[in-house]
């Protein structure tokens, strides 16, 4: 990256070679950040194992005499949860204030200064932490659980791919999300109400608490296709176990894209409009 | 100690009036955090409606029977969580040093941290557990007896005490293990889920472990079997229904004796 200072000319002459370094050195270093925190990632493994359990059990017992309900029979059900558990930790869905407490403190004028865009910037920082809670916590509860329960293998060599991709889009899709619940601290003092708004929709509606299979069909394809929140969990899971064929895999995932495009161009357009009016206090 | 009786409850006092007039004063953000808690507890609630969507019956257990199961741990968990639930930023208070403050000044260190930031908001998500236990109650057809009413009136404080000590004793972590994070939700939060559904429907050690090891199950299962008057699909006697108090004060006890190791273990991380 070089030395680069505020006076520095944004590079925007289109090279693009430098701008994937760039991006590059950003997401390392974002992973070796998170990589510190090791102790706290134990913590976080041992935590989603036991709701590994809860959710696994409680699921299963809604399982009809043949051993499926809404469409999952109990493998799938099995990996659904325990692939579950890792992805959440993975996306991050709960507890990033960064931003906000940056934007509260003034801090936030450092990033402005910075020749990479902030929205940029902050996804690659998110994308190298995703990469380090890959191996730390999503490796942990796929290796559990099917210690313990019959887990479902996928069939299709082509899912375990697709997943990856599908992951991959859960994370950028909830950093949009997050960077979007934290930028309303640009006009709010106080972002606890989008923050509480966040937490609680994100779970339910992503299929954390339950697939979303479970509910009325109606009500599951408007969420999937109206409301980025799918695309957080339940896409990647649903393509994971293979509940529908792969070219319906396909399009979901597509969905997700749609949605990550969007996001970030929102991002963007949010970033824009609150520099405008962005007062930073102090000296 | 002895002399600061009436001025340790003066300072209390002092302590609360602060937090309730400093929380009024942010009349928005108030009530924000009051609906955001009332709705975690709803979408709880909602879960094992959804669950009951797509099943009749769970674990061998109806949705009005299983209700009464979800009210008496909700209702728990609420109650205890506005009570002593701030103790779960122990962690954080030990990483930063803060509770170096709390243990140099001339009051007791729990009270004190329960006391630093009164959870006004949690008050909307006991009062909606209550409802669901009331609703269940009145709904799932009891054969009410004198002995069932006193259990409808005892089995709920007893839940409150048994959740309030599981908050005090999974924090105390925190002091062997600074970096400890989000562990005690494993079992806080955990115990909460574990204990919204009829322990039938667990497997294994997981159940033996949350179940007994644990005692989780007498705080709400072994109630509501005894309230329905069901006899207990893994063979427990129906006394054990009863049992419910005297496990609070066991886990009570446990608490008082965790948080006073604890405490004596504790070392500053210094700054």
């Amino acid at each position: 990256m070089g030395s680069v200072t505020a006076t520095v000319a944004s590079p925007t002459d289109g090279h693009v070679t430098p701008w994937f370094r760039t991006f590059g050195a950003i997401v390392a270093a974002g992973f070796r950040r998170h990589a510190t925190y090791r102790q706290a990632a134990v913590a976080g493994v041992v935590t989603n194992t036991v709701f590994g359990f809860l959710r696994c059990y409680i699921f299963l017992a809604a399982t009809d005499a043949a051993g499926t309900v809404a469409g999952y029979d109990r493998a799938q059900l099995a990996t659904f949860v325990w692939a579950g558990q890792g992805l959440l930790a993975v996306i991050a869905i709960w507890g990033w204030t960064e931003l906000a407490d940056r934007i509260r403190s003034g801090e936030v004028a450092a990033d402005l200064l910075r020749p990479v865009h902030p929205v940029t910037n902050y996804l690659a920082v998110d994308v190298g932490r995703a990469g380090f809670a890959a191996l730390a916590r999503l490796v942990p509860p796929l290796v559990v659980g099917p210690f313990f329960f019959a887990v479902y293998l996928p069939r299709h060599w082509a899912t375990v791919p697709l997943f990856l991709l599908s992951a991959l889009l859960a994370v950028v899709v909830c950093f949009g999300c997050r960077y979007l619940v934290n930028a309303t601290a640009y006009w709010l003092q106080d972002v606890r109400g989008p923050m509480i708004l966040w937490t609680l929709g994100s779970g339910v509606l992503a299929g954390l608490y339950f697939p979303l299979g479970f509910l009325p069909g109606w009500l599951e394809a408007t969420l999937r296709y109206a409301t980025p929140f799918p695309s957080l969990l339940q896409v990647p899971l649903d393509v994971l176990v293979e509940r529908e064929p792969m070219s319906t895999g396909l399009g979901l995932v597509g969905v997700q894209l749609g949605w990550a495009v969007l996001l970030l161009a929102l991002c963007r357009l949010v970033q824009r409009r609150a520099e405008r009016r962005l007062v930073v206090q102090g000296g | 100690m002895a002399e600061v009786g009436g001025g340790a409850l003066r300072a209390y006092r002092a302590l609360l009036g602060a937090q309730a007039r400093s929380q009024a004063a942010y009349r928005t953000s108030f009530v924000v955090d009051l609906v955001g808690n009332l709705g975690a507890t709803v979408f709880d609630v909602v879960t094992v409606l959804v669950i009951f969507g797509v099943t009749r019956e769970l674990g061998g257990f109806t949705l009005r029977e299983t209700l009464v199961v979800v009210g008496l741990s909700s209702c728990g968990f609420a109650a205890a969580d506005l009570l002593v639930g701030n103790v779960e930023r122990l962690p954080r208070y030990v990483r930063t040093g803060l509770f170096d403050a709390v243990l140099v000044r001339p009051l007791a260190a729990l009270p004190q941290l329960l006391l630093m930031d009164l959870p006004l908001r949690k008050v909307s998500r006991a009062v909606f557990g209550l409802a669901v236990l009331g609703f269940a109650l009145a709904s799932a057809g009891i054969d009410w007896t004198p002995g069932r009413v006193a259990l409808a009136v005892v089995a709920p404080p007893a839940a409150v005490v048994f959740f309030a000590s599981v908050f005090v004793t999974t924090a105390t972590v925190s002091f062997y293990w600074v970096d400890s994070g989000e562990l005690a939700n494993s079992v806080t939060y955990g115990g909460r889920d574990f204990t919204s559904y009829p322990v039938t429907i667990y497997g294994g050690w997981f159940r033996a472990l949350f179940a007994y090891g644990m005692g989780f199950a007498f705080v709400s299962y072994h109630p509501a079997l005894a309230l329905l008057g069901r006899a207990d699909p893994l063979g427990l006697p129906a006394w054990v229904g009863w049992a419910s108090p005297g496990v609070a004060l066991v886990a009570a006890a446990v608490a008082v004796v965790a948080w006073r190791v604890g405490v004596r273990h504790y070392r500053s991380t210094g700054s």
